[in-house]
C-alpha cells in the first residue's frame, strides 16, 4: 500500500471492533470429562461426547461456567441470570457433530468495558458480549504422504471450552487495537481465566474494520479479517487493511463487505471467495442443555473470589506507592511481576526504590537470560532485603548494584555476600577520620584551593575518600567530616 | 416352553422353581426369534453371545442365592436407534449399516444390570422417522397380526417382536407417537414416559426435545416393570429428571373408582367408525369401573401437526448433520472434493423421508424464516402444554384414541407423506407437552386388527396412568 500517503491516511478514521476467542483454563472439556492437555497424540483425548458419536449428549462443566463468569466480571460485564446455549450449524470435517454448541441471542454476559491507555489519556472500549462455546478439532491439510488427496482430522481440541469476547466498534487505530488486546490478555491472565498462550492458540482474534472520512457520522462498509493469531500480526493486518480501504475509497472505489484472510508471510489480507463464507448458521436453542441459570449467590461467590485486576493494581501502585504511570504499567505486566514487586516493596519498606530495582535491575538480568520472574534466582524477599539495606544506609546504591549480579548468579543473600567480601559501609567516625586524614595529607593543593574559596573541590576529595575506602565509606558522613576538617 | 405366552412374573416363577435356567430361556428365545423373523423382519440382528453371557450371569446369581434383578432372565429386544457397545446399531439407515458403537446407552446398561437379557436389535424407520416402519433401509416390518399390514412406526420392530412373542418386553423410542401407534397397531402395551424420566444418553437423536425411550410389553405390569428399571436421573443426560422413581407395580390392581377422566372432544372427530366404536366401548368400560368421565377441550390441538413437523424437522436437520461420511458412516466412494463427499454420501445414504425432513428443517431454521416458523411453533408448543395443564386441573387422566384408524396395508400411504403425517394427530400432542402417555389394547376390528386406547396423565404421574391402564386391562379380561 505504498500509494497511500500519510496525509491521505490522516483524512480517514478507522473503525475497528475485535472478536477474540479465548480458551478457558479448565482441566476438562466443556461438555465431557476429557482432558484439555496440549500435545497428546492425535485423537486420544476423546470420548463419545466430544467425538459427536450418535446418542452421546453434552453436560455443561461447572468449572467452565465459573471461568466464563470470572472473565465476564473482569471485563465489567453484566452477567445474565439466565443464558442459553444454541447450535451453530455448519459442515466441516473437524466439526464432528455438524454444529458448534455456542450462545446466540442470550449470551452469558453483556455490556462491559476495558480501559486502555493511549495518547496520555484513558479510553474505555465497550464489550458487547461474552459468550461460551466449544472448540472444533483440527484439520491437517499437509505433512502426510497422501496430503495431495486427503486431509486428516485431529479431534483432541474438539470440545475445549472457549469464550468469545466481542468488542464494540470503539477502536480507532491499529495501536488502540494492540493496546486493547494487551489489556484484555493481562486482565484474563490476572483473573486466572486463561493462560492466553498464543502459541497454543489460546487466544485467537478476528477483526472488523472499516474507514470513514474524519468527521463523518456513518460507519463505512466493514471487512472481517480472520486468522490473525499474534498481537503483532493484528497490528500489521489492521494497518494493511486500513490502508487498503483508504486507497480504495480515495480512488473512487468502494469496500466490499467480505471476509478476508490475513497472510502472515506477506503481511497482506486476501479476500475469500464469497461462497466460502456465505454461511447461514441456522442458530436455534440447544435442546440437549437446559438454560444456564446463575444464581445471585453463585455470582456473589465468584465475585468474592476475584483477585485484584491490573487496572485496579496500577491505580493502587500510583496512588499508594507514588509510582510513575510507566513503572506501574511495567510492574503490572503480569500477576507474578506485580506480586514479586509488592513483596520487594513490603520487605524493603521503600516502594519507589523497590520499583526501580524490580523494573530495571531485576528485569534487565531476567530478560537477558529469557527467564520469567517466577524463575528469578533472587527471591522477592532477598531483593527486598537488599533494597532495605540501601534505605537504612548500610550500603550505598552503587555498592548494591555491585552486589546484585552476584546474588543473581549465586542465589545468595545480600548479607552473605557483604559479610564474605567485607563490603559493609563504613559509617564509624573513627575509621572514617583515619581515611579522611590520609586523603587530606595526600592532596595539599586541593585543600588549599578549597580554603581559598573554590568549594567545588569538595567533590574531588569525597571521591578520593570513597576510592580509598573501596566504596564502602558512607558518602554523607564523609561529606560532613571533610567540611568539619576543612572549615 | 411356550415363550410367546411368557410374562416377567412367569419367568421369575420358572427360574425360582428351576423349571428352566436363564441360559436355557435365552437360547430358546433366540432360536424362536430367529425362526420367526423371516415372517416379520422385526429383528435387524441378534446378540446371541451377549444374551447368553447375561443369562449366565443371572444363573450364577441365582445359584449363589443372590436376589435376582427385576428383569432377571427376561428376553428383551432393543430398538436399533439405541446404541449397544460392540453390537451394530444401524438406526435403520444405510449410513450406519456397519456402525458398531463403543458404548452402551444408559437404558441398556440399566436393563442388563437388572438381569435383562438383550437378544437382539429391533427394526425401525430410518432414524425413527416414520409411522409405518416402511422407511427402514433394511426392509419393512410386517405386522405379526396381519402380515400384509404395517406394524406402525417408527418402533415397528419393537412392537412386532412383543406381539409375536419372541421378546417378552422391548425398548422403543417415541418422538411423535412412535411407541404408542405401533403398540396400538400390534395389540400390545406401549409407554411414552414423561420427558426426562428416562435418560436419552445413547438414544440416537432424531428431535432431541421430543425424543423419549419407552417400554413395550404384552401387559401393563411388564411394561411398568421395564420402565421402573430404566427410569431415573442420569448425570450423562442434562435433561434427565431428578424426581425419584416410584414402584410402578405397587399400585397396580388398586381401584380406580372416582378417578376423573377427560375425553378431549377434538380427539373424537374423524375417527374410522370401528375405531370410534371400540373407543366408546372402552369409555363405557371405564365408567363401569367407577371412573367419572366427562368431555374436555384441548383447543390448540388443531395446530399440533404443523407445530410438531416444524420443531421435529428443525432439530432433525441439525441432529443428522453428523452423518457426513467423515468418520464412522458410509462414505460415497466417488467423491473428489469435500463438498461432493458430503453431497454424495448424504444423497446416497439417507432415505427419502430423512431427506424430506432435513430439507424441511433446514428451511424453517433459515435466516428470514426462523421467526415465522420455528419461533412460532415454539409458542404453539407452549399453548399445547398449557391446554394439558388446564385439563389436569380438572381431571386425573385423559383418554383418547391413539390413531384415527387401525394398521394400514404396506405401501398404502408411502407415496402420500402428508396423509402419513396427519395420522400422527392424536399422539404428537403428548410429546409436545412432555407428559406421560401410553397405548393399551382396547379390542379388535371385525378384520381382527388391534386398536389401542391412549391414556395421558400429568408430568411424572406414570403411577396414575398405570393404575388406570391395569384396571381397564383386567376388566377387559387379559
Ligand atoms: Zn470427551
Amino acid at each position: 500500500m505504498d500509494l497511500v500517503t500519510p496525509e491521505l491516511l490522516a483524512k480517514y478514521e478507522p473503525v475497528i471492533g475485535l472478536e477474540v476467542h479465548v480458551q478457558l483454563a479448565t482441566r476438562t472439556k466443556i461438555f465431557c470429562s476429557c482432558p484439555t492437555s496440549f500435545g497428546a497424540p492425535p485423537n486420544t483425548n476423546v470420548c463419545p461426547v466430544c467425538l459427536g458419536l450418535p446418542g452421546a449428549l453434552p453436560v455443561l462443566s461447572r468449572e467452565a461456567v465459573e471461568l466464563g463468569v470470572r472473565a465476564a466480571l473482569a471485563l465489567n460485564c453484566h452477567v445474565r441470570a439466565m443464558s442459553r446455549f444454541a447450535r451453530k450449524n455448519y459442515f466441516y470435517p473437524d466439526l464432528p457433530k455438524g454444529y458448534q454448541i455456542s450462545q446466540y441471542d442470550e449470551p452469558l454476559a453483556e455490556n462491559g468495558w476495558v480501559e486502555i491507555a493511549g495518547d496520555g489519556r484513558h479510553k474505555r472500549i465497550g464489550i458487547t458480549r461474552v459468550h461460551m462455546e466449544d472448540d472444533a478439532g483440527k484439520s491437517i491439510h499437509d505433512g502426510f504422504r497422501d496430503s495431495d488427496r486427503y486431509s486428516y482430522v485431529d479431534l483432541n481440541r474438539c470440545g475445549t471450552p472457549l469464550i468469545e469476547i466481542v468488542s464494540e466498534p470503539d477502536l480507532r487505530s491499529a495501536d488502540e487495537a494492540y493496546a486493547y488486546l494487551t489489556e484484555l490478555k493481562q486482565t484474563l491472565q490476572f483473573a486466572e481465566v486463561s493462560t492466553c498462550d498464543m502459541e497454543k492458540g489460546h487466544l485467537r482474534c478476528d477483526a472488523n474494520v472499516s474507514v470513514r472520512l474524519r468527521g463523518a457520522e456513518k460507519f463505512g462498509t466493514k471487512a472481517e479479517v480472520k486468522n490473525v493469531n499474534s498481537f503483532r500480526f493484528v497490528k500489521q493486518a489492521l494497518e494493511y487493511e486500513i490502508a487498503r480501504q483508504v486507497a480504495l475509497l480515495a480512488g473512487g472505489g468502494k469496500v466490499d463487505q467480505e471476509t478476508r484472510l490475513f497472510n502472515p508471510n506477506t503481511g497482506e489480507t486476501v479476500g475469500m471467495r464469497s461462497k466460502e463464507h456465505a454461511h447461514d448458521y441456522r442458530y436455534f436453542p440447544e435442546p440437549d442443555l437446559a438454560p444456564l441459570r446463575i444464581s445471585e449467590s453463585w455470582l456473589a461467590a465468584i465475585r468474592a473470589s476475584m483477585p485484584e485486576l491490573p487496572a485496579q493494581k496500577r491505580a493502587r501502585f500510583i496512588e499508594g506507592y507514588g509510582l510513575r504511570d510507566y513503572d506501574a504499567q511495567v510492574l503490572t505486566s503480569t500477576r507474578e511481576v506485580s506480586e514479586f514487586y509488592e513483596t520487594v516493596a513490603r520487605v524493603s519498606g521503600d516502594p519507589r526504590t523497590a520499583a526501580n530495582w524490580v523494573s530495571t535491575e531485576l528485569m534487565g538480568l531476567l530478560n537477558a537470560e529469557g527467564k520469567p520472574v517466577t524463575e528469578s534466582p533472587v527471591s522477592a524477599e532477598r531483593l527486598g532485603e537488599l533494597v532495605g539495606l540501601i534505605k537504612s544506609g548500610a550500603i550505598s546504591n552503587k555498592l548494591a548494584k555491585e552486589i546484585f549480579p552476584k546474588m543473581f548468579s549465586t542465589g545468595e543473600a545480600a548479607s552473605v555476600i557483604i559479610e564474605r567480601e567485607g563490603l559493609k559501609q563504613i559509617s564509624d567516625a573513627g575509621a572514617l577520620e583515619q581515611i579522611v586524614d590520609g586523603v587530606l595529607a595526600a592532596n595539599p593543593k586541593q585543600v588549599e584551593q578549597y580554603r581559598g574559596g573554590k568549594s567545588t573541590v569538595l567533590g574531588f576529595l569525597v571521591g578520593q575518600v570513597m576510592k580509598a575506602s573501596r566504596g564502602q565509606a558512607n558518602p554523607q558522613k564523609v561529606n560532613e567530616l571533610l567540611k568539619a576538617k576543612l572549615g | 416352553m411356550d415363550i410367546a405366552s411368557l410374562t416377567i412374573d412367569r419367568i421369575h416363577e420358572g427360574l425360582r422353581r428351576r423349571a428352566f435356567s436363564a441360559a436355557e430361556l435365552a437360547q430358546a428365545a433366540l432360536a424362536f426369534a430367529e425362526r420367526e423373523n423371516p415372517r416379520t423382519n422385526a429383528y435387524l440382528h441378534f446378540a446371541p453371545e451377549r444374551a447368553l453371557a447375561a443369562a449366565q450371569r443371572v444363573d450364577r446369581q441365582l445359584a449363589a442365592g443372590e436376589p435376582p434383578g427385576k428383569l432377571a432372565g427376561v428376553p428383551i429386544a432393543v430398538k436399533d436407534v439405541i446404541v449397544t457397545q460392540g453390537l451394530r446399531t444401524t438406526c435403520g439407515s444405510r449410513l450406519l449399516a456397519n456402525y458398531v458403537p463403543p458404548y452402551d446407552a444408559t437404558a441398556v446398561e440399566r436393563l442388563e444390570a437388572a438381569g435383562g437379557v438383550m437378544i437382539g436389535k429391533a427394526n425401525c424407520d430410518e432414524f425413527a422417522m416414520g409411522s409405518s416402519n416402511e422407511n427402514s433401509a433394511f426392509g419393512p416390518v410386517r405386522n405379526p397380526v396381519a402380515p400384509d399390514r404395517v406394524p406402525g412406526g417408527s418402533s415397528g420392530g419393537s412392537a412386532a417382536v412383543v406381539a409375536q412373542g419372541t421378546a417378552v418386553v422391548s425398548l422403543g423410542s417415541d418422538t411423535g407417537g412412535s411407541i404408542r401407534q405401533p403398540a396400538s397397531f400390534c395389540g400390545v402395551v406401549g409407554v411414552t414416559p414423561t420427558y426426562g424420566r428416562v435418560s436419552r444418553y445413547g438414544l440416537v437423536a432424531f428431535a432431541s426435545s421430543l425424543d423419549h425411550i419407552g417400554p413395550f410389553g404384552r401387559n401393563v405390569k411388564d411394561a411398568a416393570t421395564l420402565l421402573e428399571v430404566i427410569a431415573g436421573r442420569d448425570e450423562r443426560d442434562a435433561t434427565s429428571a431428578f424426581a425419584p422413581v416410584p414402584d410402578y407395580t405397587a399400585s397396580l390392581g388398586e381401584s380406580v373408582r372416582g378417578m376423573k377422566i377427560g375425553l378431549p372432544k377434538e380427539y373424537f372427530t374423524g375417527l374410522a367408525s370401528e375405531t370410534g366404536d371400540l373407543m366408546h366401548a372402552a369409555v363405557a368400560q371405564l365408567e363401569k369401573l367407577g371412573c367419572q368421565v366427562r368431555e374436555i377441550s384441548l383447543p390448540a390441538t388443531g395446530y399440533a401437526i404443523a407445530c410438531y413437523y416444524i420443531i421435529c424437522t428443525a432439530e432433525a436437520s441439525s441432529n443428522l448433520a453428523r452423518y457426513d461420511g467423515v468418520r464412522y458412516t458410509y462414505r460415497s466412494p466417488g467423491a473428489q472434493t469435500l463438498l461432493d463427499m458430503y453431497r454424495q454420501t448424504r444423497g446416497e445414504g439417507f432415505g427419502a423421508e430423512c431427506k424430506r425432513r432435513i430439507m424441511l428443517g433446514t428451511y424453517v431454521l433459515s435466516a428470514g424464516y426462523y421467526d415465522a416458523y420455528y419461533l412460532k411453533a415454539q409458542k404453539v408448543r407452549t399453548l399445547i402444554a398449557r391446554d394439558f395443564q388446564n385439563a389436569f386441573g380438572e381431571v386425573d387422566a385423559i383418554v383418547a384414541p391413539v390413531s384415527p384408524s387401525p394398521a394400514f396395508k404396506i405401501g398404502e400411504k408411502i407415496d402420500d407423506p402428508l396423509e402419513m403425517y396427519l395420522s400422527d394427530i392424536y399422539t404428537i400432542t403428548g410429546d409436545l407437552a412432555g407428559i406421560p402417555c401410553m397405548s393399551v389394547p382396547c379390542g379388535r376390528t371385525a378384520e381382527g386388527l388391534p386398536v389401542g386406547m391412549q391414556i395421558l396423565c400429568n408430568h411424572f404421574q406414570e403411577e396414575t396412568m398405570f393404575k388406570l391402564a391395569a384396571a381397564y386391562e383386567s376388566a377387559r379380561g387379559f
